[in-house]
């Protein structure tokens, strides 16, 4: 894990070639490394976006609306769920609970947590993140 | 006869001896402490319902179907995963866990095709017995949502397929691959609704690290790895049990049977020495029975120039005796021999040197363990007074410290390879005497604790050198050698080992290995708890093979690592029945039991038996045989189930004997690569055609049961018996149990042998006669065989095969998991999709000075011939060092191998030949030379 943790924060994902490598030092079988890669969601297998939205789809906060959320969320930062931005500025996954249910619908952004969410919530967030971007063109 | 269905306890058994008494649905039942409550309920006959469990495997837990209640306690804990307790009392079947059991077996449904009918599983499915024995009636979930129920096949192996779809992603497969074969291959990718079977990452099995031995084929209870044979097949209706006729592991199958057609191997749990687990050649590659390329009717012709002509058995068999009498009229009684084999039964064996023996007149029969295992048999019989090994193979469960001498036990004899791995990581050390870093060394949760890679042909000295740190460091178990071993000769031993020229520091200028490591080795051997050696060809194949046995020998003897569970001096006999075809009396010297042909009482035996008068003269070796051949003085030859043209070292000086014969007789499945200088062609029958039984490494005799009539028409023994006959021998079997009983009432160690014995028991371990009725699975118990364990002095000379400038490299050779021996079976299947030819392993630093690239082809010279082959560039071997295999006759590795052999028993030193590698853009001389001969002798002439 330590290793995993190390590459993940190096590269910003785990490498598909590291796995044997990782294997061949812990002397595991390729297998069981990639089970452990694969388990957990933020073992990224590729690099995220500069930015990244994180919404939750669990049962409270579909319950207050996060499904329609996220639709309003892909249409507004034009990414698909799950997926990166073809210009590798934001990526967009759905989370299972973030423990934030008192305050469903919940969101992390970038590593933030926030609560009660709507679409003004959204735009705001869509809006932060393309002036980042124009920011970056500026640059 | 039907199918035989063997009990699945669900969890593995408990090897306690405290016993739990407890009540499960009103019945009393005491098992041991330890047991599931599944087990427990199993064995009086109560099937809780399980998918998750197999017994093959510990439980598990997850698929919530083997639920049941406990009086007194809250909850529906998982009958897999609770052990039993005194007094408790279960039930397994109440309204609640009927209702529970139907909601998780909706559930799995809901996500599983509905195609039943048309699954290569129908039949032989535990999900749909289950969802029969929990009585589901409807799903009511519909099948809209998301699903698995479209995933593609993975169709990459050659002998079974992966259906994602039809996957409850239970880990039975993950497990077993874990637990029983110890490979880890496969994982679970992914969590929750994502999570997949994944060989390696994610790859196509053939790919992956999976090693095919089928274990998660066996272990999953969908049609999710299935046989292809059971898609083109369809499902077995009858099976018999029977013996694999590949390795010397000897493991048991189940050969399951739709009409006269073999369905599949499956392994069986009651066979002592797989335990239910099998490899990839026993399990899947037994096409090689049904190839397009098997001859089936008996062939004749004057010279090996001319086509074959297909004859009549009796025209065959006629003309080879009138051959054979003509040759020794004009030559003399003993310019003619045979060679056994082997790969076939006791029963053939036994009769193939009974004729020789008999009907020639001489005793000119010799078995391939010459050029394997000869030194075992020599070296054990000299210093323990058995030639064989001391174990079975369940007494690695209980060793401590285990030493690999010149084997590769998970390529050469993978079952056992697992069962040696699963010791490892119960926390058992490992120690690798090998010049190579097999498999063993390092992979997966297995990793030695020291490896000595020896330079090749250093043995003696190296275990000499094992030996000198115990004496000379006080490890000595002077109480076991003064009660078991002869104490003058222990001193006398002890005095030269502990001389300073056999110190470790001294022999690394042979060995090249680092003295640190050899007495790290030799202080856990000897004080590691129970040590067991188990070794291969590497240490036998050499010029003193013998020397290094009894080396070995001294070793155990020294520690008092001979005579219980978990310890002891353990061959790992190459080819399946090479300890049976020794034990039938298949040497020149020895007749069946490891007699001497010189004793007068024992020659007396068996010339009352057999009714005529025995020669008192050993016989010719196989390379006596040979050079005997050139020299002019043998001419006739009957070799049965043996290519000794491509196993046998220095192709070249073979092919020149071979030529030189008036009368060559191969009895053999294929045209095999003697069959080219063969004047009469017996076809042979596969071990699924015929009764016999096999002797495996554990001197476990076993039966090889039928299960198909004799494509070619007739069994080897009865080939054998109609060549007898018409030699003037008459032989009149009517089945082998009766040769059986011939060779028990002739033979002390197998007194107590017969078939009904081996049904009754599954197998026994000779010695079996009045004193072991049931067999001996460890020997020397009470004292070794011979009296008291003899002391050899093992001094290291080293070979005449030297490195120079012409040649610089010394070669080994091996074999490989999906391979076996020459090949003859396995390159008939689809086990090439792992290893279509033989490769030359070489060490990058050699490889760069020669200008070397990895897959290049290179030419491989000796001083005794050239052939070539393509390179691999390995860290395996070490610099100096290069291996390759023998499985292809198109490489033909023994051209270059030698004539030296052991100074004892001639067995072949195959293990060292000083070679130089070059570039090469094709084959050499030789190759073409043969390959012509070879395409032109193979010619069959129209009827």
């Amino acid at each position: 894990m330590p290793i995993l943790h190390a590459l993940q924060e190096t590269f910003g994902f785990v490498p598909e070639p590291a796995v044997p490598m990782i294997a061949e030092t812990l002397n595991l079988s390729r297998a069981e490394v990639w089970g452990v890669v694969t388990f957990y969601h933020d073992f990224r297998r590729e690099p995220a976006g500069r930015h990244v939205v994180k919404l939750c789809a669990a049962e409270a906060c579909q319950s207050m609306g996060s499904t329609a959320l996220a639709a309003y969320a892909e249409e507004k930062l034009g990414v698909a769920m799950g997926e990166t931005s073809a210009d590798g500025r934001v990526t967009l996954e759905p989370i299972y609970c973030l423990g934030l249910c008192a305050c469903a619908p919940s969101a992390m952004v970038n590593g933030q947590l926030l609560g009660r969410l709507d679409t003004a919530a959204i735009d705001e967030i869509a809006h932060d993140i393309a002036r980042d971007g124009a920011k970056e063109m500026a640059r | 006869m039907s199918l035989i269905h063997e009990i699945d306890y669900g969890t593995p058994v408990s090897k306690s001896e405290k016993l739990v008494t407890l009540t499960i649905d009103g019945m009393t039942v005491t098992v041991p402490e330890g047991t599931s409550i599944m087990r427990a309920a199993m064995e009086v006959g109560n099937q809780i319902p399980k998918l998750c469990a197999t017994d093959m495997i510990e439980a598990f837990g997850s698929c919530r179907l083997c639920l049941v209640e406990i009086e007194g306690r809250g909850g529906t804990p998982a009958s897999c995963t609770t052990p039993v307790m005194d007094g408790i009392v279960v039930k397994t079947q109440t309204e609640r866990l009927k209702q529970i059991r139907r909601g998780v077996m909706e559930l799995y449904i809901s996500d599983h095709p509905l195609d039943c009918l048309t699954c290569s599983a129908n039949g032989d499915c535990e999900l749909q017995d289950m969802a029969g024995v929990v009585g589901l009636r409807e799903v009511r979930y519909g099948y809209e949502g998301e699903n698995h129920t479209k995933l593609g096949k993975d169709e990459s192996n050659p002998y079974f397929t992966y259906e994602q779809s039809k996957c409850i992603v239970c880990n039975r497969c993950v497990r077993a691959c874990e637990e029983v074969q110890g490979t880890f291959a496969l994982t679970i990718s992914g969590r929750g609704f994502g999570s997949r079977v994944s060989p390696g990452m994610d790859e196509p099995f053939l790919s992956s690290e999976c090693v095919s031995c089928g274990a998660c084929v066996q272990a999953c209870p969908t049609a999710t790895l299935n046989e292809k044979a059971m898609y083109d097949i369809g499902t077995p209706e009858h099976s018999l049990v029977t013996t694999c006729a590949y390795c010397g592991v000897g493991c048991t199958f189940k050969a399951e049977m739709r009409g006269d057609e073999l369905v599949r191997m499956v392994p069986y749990k009651d066979g002592k020495a797989n335990r239910g687990h099998s490899c990839v050649k026993g399990r899947f590659a037994y096409g090689y029975a049904t190839h397009k390329d098997r001859i089936l009717k008996p062939m004749i012709r004057s010279s090996i120039h001319e086509p074959w002509k297909e004859v009549s058995y009796e025209e065959a068999i006629q003309y080879a005796a009138s051959e054979f009498k003509r040759i020794q009229e004009k030559y003399g009684r003993r310019a003619v021999g045979g060679i056994t084999s082997s790969r076939c039964t006791n029963e053939e064996t036994y009769l193939v040197q009974k004729l020789i023996r008999g009907a020639f007149g001489n005793n000119n029969v010799d078995t391939c363990a010459r050029v394997c295992h000869s030194p075992t048999g020599y070296g054990l019989l000299q210093t323990y007074g058995t030639s064989a090994g001391t174990q079975d193979f369940d007494s690695v469960e209980e060793s401590d410290v285990i030493l690999v001498i010149g084997a590769n036990p998970t390529d050469g004899h993978p079952v056992f390879g697992s069962r040696m791995k699963k010791r490892l990581r119960q926390g058992a050390r490992l120690i690798v005497v090998d010049p190579r870093r097999i498999d063993a060394v390092r992979s997966p949760h297995v990793e030695a604790a020291f490896h000595l890679p020896l330079k090749p042909g250093t043995n003696v000295a190296i275990v000499t050198a094992l030996a000198h740190v115990i004496v000379t460091e006080g490890l000595v178990n002077e109480q076991f050698v003064r009660e078991r071993c002869d104490w003058d000769e222990f001193q006398e031993w002890a005095a030269f080992v502990a001389d300073e020229r056999h110190s470790p520091e001294a022999v690394q200028k042979y060995t090249g290995v680092d003295p640190a490591l050899v007495r790290g080795a030799a202080r856990l051997y000897a004080t590691g708890g129970n040590g067991a050696i188990y070794y291969g060809l590497g240490v036998t194949e050499h010029s003193q093979g013998s020397t290094t046995v009894m080396a070995i020998a001294n070793l155990a003897m020294a520690t008092g690592n001979v005579g219980r569970n978990g310890v002891g001096v353990n061959p790992l006999r190459g080819q399946n029945n090479v300890q049976g075809s020794c034990d039938m009396g298949s040497f020149p010297h020895e007749l069946p039991g490891y007699r001497h042909i010189s004793d007068d009482a024992t020659r007396a035996a068996f010339e009352a038996m057999w009714g005529v008068p025995l020669d008192n003269e050993p016989g010719l070796r196989i390379p006596n045989m040979f050079d005997a051949a050139v020299e002019g003085t043998y001419k006739g030859m009957y070799v049965q189930g043996e290519d000794i043209l491509q196993s046998d070292p220095d192709t070249k000086h073979v092919s020149a004997g071979l030529a030189a014969l008036e009368c060559l007789v191969v009895q053999d499945l294929f045209l095999n690569e003697t069959a080219n200088y063969a004047h009469v062609f017996l076809p042979g029958c596969s071990f699924l055609e015929k009764d016999g039984t096999f002797t495996n490494a554990e001197r476990r005799i076993q039966r090889v049961r039928k299960v198909m009539a004799p494509k070619n028409g007739y069994a080897d023994w009865e080939v054998t018996q109609m060549l007898a006959s018409a030699l003037g021998f008459p032989m009149t079997y009517q089945h082998p149990s009766e040769i059986m009983d011939e060779i028990a009432t002739l033979t002390p160690t197998f007194r107590g042998v017969s078939y009904a014995k081996l049904d009754e028991l599954g197998s026994v371990q000779w010695p079996c006669n009045e004193k072991a009725p049931e067999g001996t699975p460890i020997m020397h118990i009470d004292g070794f065989v011979r009296g008291k364990g003899k002391f050899i002095l093992t001094e290291y000379v080293p070979t005449d095969e030297r490195t120079g400038p012409r040649f610089p490299l010394l070669l080994t050779t091996g074999r490989i998991l999906s391979q076996y021996n020459v090949g003859a079976q396995t390159r008939r299947t689809a086990n090439t999709a792992w290893h279509a030819e033989d490769v030359l392993e070489i060490h990058a630093h050699d490889a760069e000075n020669r200008g070397i690239r990895d897959g290049d082809f290179v030419k491989l010279d000796s001083r005794a011939g050239s052939t070539s082959l393509k390179a691999v560039i390995s860290d395996r071997v070490s610099p100096g060092v290069v291996y390759t295999t023998f499985h292809h006759p198109v490489t033909q590795a023994n051209v270059v191998t030698t004539d030296y052999s052991d100074w004892a028993t001639n067995c072949p030193e195959y293990k060292v030949t000083a070679v130089q590698i070059s570039p090469s853009n094709g084959p050499t001389q030789w190759q073409e030379d043969y390959e012509d001969l070879s395409r032109k002798s193979r010619r069959i002439a129209a009827e």
